[in-house]
């Protein structure tokens, strides 16, 4: 309670967002090298329509700073993939995207984060309406343990899209067709989500995230606990999706940033390093620290 | 380099096996100890109490004669109430045994038989009108003492310390004729207490028992998963709720007794509500299992898995909806088992009822939470503290009784956790 008050009360607001220009000059490609308390994001950061427009964002879990100044925009129906070794804050990172973090005592957020303008650490931004808006799917597959049809259709039920029931079959039919999950559980809606293998757990939760028809799509590490026929299943629900979803994702598979998404930005230590179009990113990063990174020397 | 490690693995190995060998060996001793524990405990209660559910009955021929019971019209209340059964009694028994005579040896023959055999034949002809003026022949509850011999006749010393030697030939009598027999003693479970023992029953104390754990389940349920899931969902973490915390494991530690004076001092002192009522013993009983439930129920909130909650608020839920739509199902089957163990252990006790009152000798059979009553364990207390020794089978009866009681709510524990479980 006490530690969203108090972050609340840290964001400045900065009116003229998302058109402002950056906070500090982005550096020439290449030219800096990374120094530890003054750095800035190489690549192309800032986006013309962004969608989200996050600007010096710091992250802390009590003393400990997990995202450090980083200012970045997503675009409108974009798909950004986050990278990064294990531990560099990009799970923290997209968990203040939905304000998740909130539910993490220790966590205190400070920067400003704004969708389509607005502010979402103010205390005039209501939580519940922002994850409607904001959604998001998890690394491990957690459907609730309900049945499939009741999984889909929580959302819509909890935030009152629907009246009549019809409506809310529609909705779930919709939400599992786009999932891609719609032949394979169309006779059984009534078996309990868990029952389904893991990539259809996580497919399920997609539609679960996809059935409240949110503006952004939030995904960490979406495929890990699955198998290849799986990911290449849920890496083509993302391209279908990316054309009315905004997606963030973090991923470990390089692989998988390459193919879905149109910019990748990588993560070093808490800070944002590099942002650029995906195909720069892993063929002439700007960054050495990216380089090293796609070509395996740590990570 | 290379053979020496596995040398030495070898040689740990072996003591590592006697170890473990030693360590299962412990293991298995406790369990056989605890199990004898338990089936000497039982064998020693239902040895003795197995006797409590039969009861020994006489056989008499009784005539529903309208003169010795002044009786003119079998069909007015009144008249039926106070009709003289006992002299119809007396009656039967002195044509049984004609050759008994002189006061003392006639009155000593009348307490062949209970002065139930009296209440019964008086429900009989409330019952049946037309039996006035009639002979008929009644299997008649017999007195405790000769209860006690009778039943001691089997083993191979008969207790005969309170039967005389013209008793005892009576009753030699009555078993060759084959007037003597026991029978299943449904009284035992449909009646309340009694200073006869022979009357004397266990639902009284079973229906102040139910009432009382009624009170204490309906109360202390909902404020135990309240305060459970306020302390785990909403608090914050500062000195304050560390403090409570603390407080209510010390709760769960404080001997039960004190509880008893607590409600004395505070719903009897304080509240003036009357003694020896199931609501003050349920209010009682509350205080004393509120701490377990707690506690377990907090147990079985921090056990939901975290990824029902992110998936909960990533979608959007407010914390209510998490709380209700999620947590609260997945935590109940938790919840449920703390709270009928609470129970259980609710049912058992004895001290703080003791201390307010409803250790009284009561009859009758409660039929509200305000009604005077008893409980089993306190039952069981006042029973094995009287002087009768046909009390001695009865105390065993109701301890299996309680003990069925338990065995029936933890596996309703068990249950109910194997069903809400059923974690899809
Ligand atoms: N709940 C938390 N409490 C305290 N520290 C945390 C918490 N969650 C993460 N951290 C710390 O914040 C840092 C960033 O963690 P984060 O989970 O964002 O990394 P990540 O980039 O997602 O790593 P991975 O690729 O392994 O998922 C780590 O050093 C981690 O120890
Ligand atoms: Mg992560």
């Amino acid at each position: 309670m006490h530690d969203i008050l108090e972050h609340k009360s840290r964001v400045s607001p900065k009116v003229d967002l998302p058109f402002m220009a950056p906070t500090h000059p982005i550096a020439e490609p290449g030219q800096r090298p990374f120094a530890a308390d003054d750095y800035q994001t190489v690549g192309s950061p800032f986006v013309d329509k962004a969608k989200f427009a996050m600007r010096d964002v710091n992250v802390f879990y009590g003393e400990k700073q997990a995202v450090v100044n980083v200012s970045l925009d997503i675009a409108e129906n974009e798909v950004i993939a986050m990278i990064g070794p294990s531990g560099c804050g990009k799970s923290t990172f997209l968990r203040c995207l939905n304000r998740m973090n909130d539910t993490i005592e220790a966590c205190r957020v400070s920067g400003s984060i704004q969708l389509d303008g607005q502010e979402i650490y103010s205390s005039k931004m209501d939580v519940v309406p922002l994850r409607a808006r904001v959604g998001m799917v998890f690394q491990k597959p957690n459907p609730f343990p309900k049945s499939i049809y009741e999984n889909v259709a929580y959302g819509p039920k909890i935030h009152g899209l629907v009246n009549r029931r019809v409506d809310l079959d529609e909705i779930v039919e919709t939400s599992l067709r786009r999932a891609g999950l719609w032949d394979e559980v169309k006779d059984r809606l009534d078996a309990p989500g868990t029952s389904l293998s893991g990539g259809q757990q996580q497919r399920l939760c997609i539609a679960r995230t996809i059935a409240v028809s949110p503006e952004v799509i939030l995904m960490d590490e979406p495929c890990s606990a699955l198998d290849p026929i799986a990911t290449a299943k849920i890496e083509e629900l993302i391209a279908e999706l990316s054309e009315n979803y905004t997606i963030a994702i973090v991923t470990h598979s390089m692989q998988q940033a390459a193919r879905v998404s149109h910019r990748t930005a990588y993560f070093h230590l808490g800070k944002l390093i590099e942002v650029n179009d995906t195909q720069k990113v892993f063929t002439t990063p700007d960054h050495p620290l990216t380089e090293a990174y796609i070509t395996g020397r740590f990570g | 380099m290379n053979r020496k490690p596995m040398e030495l693995v070898q040689k740990s190995l072996a003591r590592r096996y006697r170890a473990e060998r030693r360590f299962r060996f412990f293991g298995v001793v406790s369990v056989i100890i605890g199990v004898l524990a338990l089936l000497v405990l039982f064998f020693e209660i239902f040895s003795s109490g197995l006797g409590a559910f039969r009861q020994t009955h006489i056989q008499l021929s009784v005539n529903f004669d309208p003169e010795i019971l002044e009786i003119t019209d079998a069909h007015d209340a009144t008249q039926i109430r106070s009709g003289n059964y006992e002299g119809i009694l007396r009656k039967a028994l002195a044509q049984r045994f004609p050759q008994v005579s002189g006061r003392a040896a006639k009155r000593e023959l009348n307490g062949l038989i209970s002065i139930a055999a009296a209440y019964d034949l008086r429900a009989e002809l409330a019952d049946n009108p037309e039996l006035l003026g009639q002979q008929k022949t009644y299997w008649v509850l017999a007195d405790d003492d000769v209860d006690t011999y009778y039943k001691s006749l089997q083993g191979d010393k008969p207790f005969t310390a309170r039967t005389s030697e013209a008793r005892q030939a009576q009753i030699a009598e009555l078993i060759n004729q084959g007037e003597i027999r026991t029978q299943f003693n449904w009284r035992f479970f449909t009646s309340g207490d009694s200073s006869e023992p022979e009357m004397a029953g266990i639902l009284g104390a079973v229906a102040g028992s139910l009432l009382t754990l009624l009170v204490t389940f309906v109360l202390s349920f909902p404020i135990g998963v309240a305060a459970a899931v306020y302390l785990e969902e909403y608090a914050p973490k500062n000195r304050f709720t560390d403090f409570i915390e603390v407080n209510i494991a010390n709760l769960a530690a404080v001997p039960s007794i004190i509880f008893g004076l607590l409600g004395l001092a505070i719903f009897i002192g304080f509240f003036g509500m009357p003694r020896s009522i199931p609501l003050v013993g349920g209010l009682v009983l509350t205080l004393m299992t509120l701490p377990t439930i707690i506690i377990s129920s907090r147990n079985a909130i921090k056990a939901v898995p975290p990824s029902i909650r992110d998936a909960a608020f990533g979608i959007g839920a407010s914390k209510m909806q998490v709380i209700l739509h999620h947590v609260l199902p997945l935590a109940m089957p938790g919840m449920l088992t703390g709270a009928i163990i609470g129970m259980a252990q609710a049912l058992g006790e004895t001290a703080p009822l003791l201390m307010i009152g409803m250790v009284a000798f009561i009859m009758d059979i409660p039929n509200s939470i305000s009604d005077s009553a008893t409980v089993l364990p306190v039952q069981i207390f006042l029973w094995s503290d009287s002087p009768e020794r046909a009390f001695v089978e009865r105390t065993s009866a109701a301890i299996m009784v309680l003990l069925v009681f338990l065995v029936c709510m933890n596996t309703l524990a068990v249950w109910l956790r194997k069903r809400l479980e059923r974690r899809w």
